[in-house]
């Protein structure tokens, strides 16, 4: 057989460069997922529907909160209401994303260590993080995602900004660089289930840091400012793409080390998501 | 030696031919006592509950901070800022002695997966059989939050204020006591329309939602422009977190406290009612799932 191969087309898949039948095969898998996950939410609509409701319901409510505090006062730190809104936007928008791509798969990671599903999921032939990452995605989130979207370009228009196209890249990077860091330190979290099998309570709360993330960076000092900067980084998450967009940057220090923590924050969980793994013993059968 | 809730069952037996009333008590006590046990194996879970909730309550109180330090320490409506802070720390405490963790989610999937079948048989209540795991699951969460709570309250002491006197304390007491009440009562009658719909978990965060705000979780509610105020007073959510914690600082004393009171026990009672008709529309309704 392997004679004859040469005189085959040159865009065979066999010749194909390594790196794009990688790319390609881990695209059509998550396709895969993608569709399992749409024909999972379509058999409960009116569910669906409801918990986009519910979802658009507390976010109305940060706003709301937000604008109960600005009738009282004009500022906070150097944030004035609009800011402060586009913030709450932003964070809703990064959270929300997150929320589409990750969060259920992350918190179903205890409940699959201590059931002993995650067998199936190491035979894949795929990377295991990978498919465990990525199972489920959750449609409704990006539909929140988009309010939150919604409400940065309404702040930013009753600001008067008018970013430029680099101003939006950078934001929208930042972003990225936001979900990327709830994603690694919610998946650092979930492989603790790999030790005890109480993690899901941990996994959860985890949530709570989201509320964190909100709040506009300028109202913490001392201890827990460089707590949830430097080792839990909640309040770049959103402060730093909001303050990119805003025109409130301080220096470029803030968005490098943005960047710096993502990495950081997956190497680490990549580290810890290997060696919990060691430690799987499936359960007993 | 047999554990505690057995032991009681035993010693129980001896004491056959009580008051009627004792003797239909002290089967719930056994539930108490079995939920406790049940609360106290998550006391891991309680105490990473305890310590990450105190995470967003203290941006919260940072965030008042700010505020304040940029107002040169002028009041927000009646509040200064050391009754801002205590007001969170009390929410803090009030909320710990009696929101409802996981009873509603509980409730509703004993109705959906046909387990309250057992109940219609047995000469037990579902209603205070409920209440009771509710009961102890509450002193389980305290036995195990008393502590970061309390350090939490004493690491900003010099902001917590004290209240006015033991009277003060007293019907804080009284009304601590009608707000659980209110808030089992309530989610009670929420989750029974498992009866009705397959997932209920929907409607009850709409529901959490409205009350989030409207208790004074968020901020307190006398801080809000005056009609609006009037308003959410009207609805039985101030009296599930606000209520309790305003007769602490003082806000509501006098005639107010005595009519306050009167529309918190008039709220659990039409909350208690609410909880019996949803049951006995959804027994009605009701067709055992799996036998």
């Amino acid at each position: 057989m392997s004679d004859t191969r040469p005189t085959l087309s040159p865009i065979a898949p066999e010749q194909a460069p390594e790196g794009r039948g990688f790319f390609t095969r881990y695209f059509r898998v998550y396709a895969a997922l993608w569709r399992n996950s749409v024909s999972r939410e379509m058999i409960f609509k009116a569910n669906f529907l409801l918990w986009i409701f519910v979802e658009i319901l507390w976010f109305a409510l940060q706003l709301g909160f937000i604008g109960v505090l600005y009738l009282h006062t004009e500022t906070i730190g150097t944030w004035t209401k609009w800011e402060v809104v586009m913030l709450i936007g932003g964070s809703h928008f990064v959270q929300q994303v997150f929320q589409a791509l990750f969060l259920i798969n992350c918190t179903n990671l205890s409940e699959m260590v201590r059931l002993g599903k995650l067998d199936f999921l190491l035979v894949l032939p795929v990377n295991t993080r990978f498919v465990v990452s990525l199972r489920q995605v959750d449609l409704g989130a990006f539909v929140n995602a988009a309010f939150g979207a919604a409400v940065v370009v309404y702040a930013a228009a009753k600001l008067g900004l008018s970013p430029g196209i680099g101003q939006i890249a950078a934001f929208l990077v930042l972003c990225t660089a936001g979900i990327l860091i709830h994603y690694s330190l919610m998946f650092l979290l979930a492989s603790i289930s790999f030790w005890t099998v109480r993690a899901q309570g941990i996994v959860w709360g985890y949530y709570n840091l989201f509320q964190v993330a909100r709040m506009p960076d300028e109202a913490f000092r001392g201890l827990f400012r460089a707590f949830f900067t430097f080792a839990i980084p909640m309040l770049l998450v959103s402060n730093v793409p909001v303050r990119v967009l805003a025109d409130k940057i301080t220096s470029p220090a803030s968005a490098g080390l943005m960047l710096g923590m993502t990495a950081a924050c997956f190497l680490v969980s990549e580290w810890v998501w290997r060696t919990s793994l060691r430690r799987y013993t499936s359960a007993s059968s | 030696m047999l554990p505690a809730p057995f032991a009681e069952v035993r010693t129980c037996k001896k004491l056959r031919g009580g008051l009627v009333w004792p003797k239909q008590m002290r089967k719930y006590r056994h539930v108490l006592g079995i939920g406790l046990q049940q609360s106290l194996t998550y006391r891991l879970n309680f105490l990473a509950r305890a310590l990450f909730g105190l995470i967003p309550l203290f941006a919260i109180i940072s965030v008042w901070r700010t505020i304040y330090a940029g107002k040169d320490g002028v009041q927000v409506g009646t509040y200064t800022l050391a009754q801002m802070i205590s007001y969170y720390l009390l929410t803090l405490v009030v909320d710990a002695l009696t929101a409802v963790n996981e009873d509603d989610w509980q409730i509703a999937a004993d109705i959906r997966d046909g387990n309250i079948s057992q109940f219609l048989l047995k000469p037990m209540d579902y209603l205070w059989y409920r209440f009771a795991l509710f009961t102890a699951g509450r002193v389980g969460y305290m036995a195990v939050a008393i502590l970061p709570i309390t350090l939490f309250i004493l690491s900003l002491k010099s902001h917590f204020v004290l209240p006015a006197n033991w009277e003060t304390l007293g019907w804080f007491a009284c009304s601590v006591v009608m707000t659980a009440m209110l808030q089992f009562f309530i989610s009670y009658a929420l989750a029974m329309l498992a009866f009705w719909v397959l997932e209920v978990s929907t409607f009850i965060f709409i529901v959490f939602a409205f009350e989030y705000i409207a208790s004074g979780h968020l901020f307190p509610i006398d801080i809000l422009p005056h009609g609006l105020q009037s308003v959410l007073m009207l609805t039985p959510f101030p009296y599930q977190l606000y209520f309790p914690v305003s007769i602490y600082m003082g806000k509501t004393a006098g005639a107010d406290l005595a009519r306050g009171l009167l529309i918190q026990l008039g709220w659990v009672v039409l909350a208690y009612a609410a909880a019996r008709w949803a049951w006995r529309r959804g027994i009605k309704h009701y067709s055992a799932v799996g036998g």
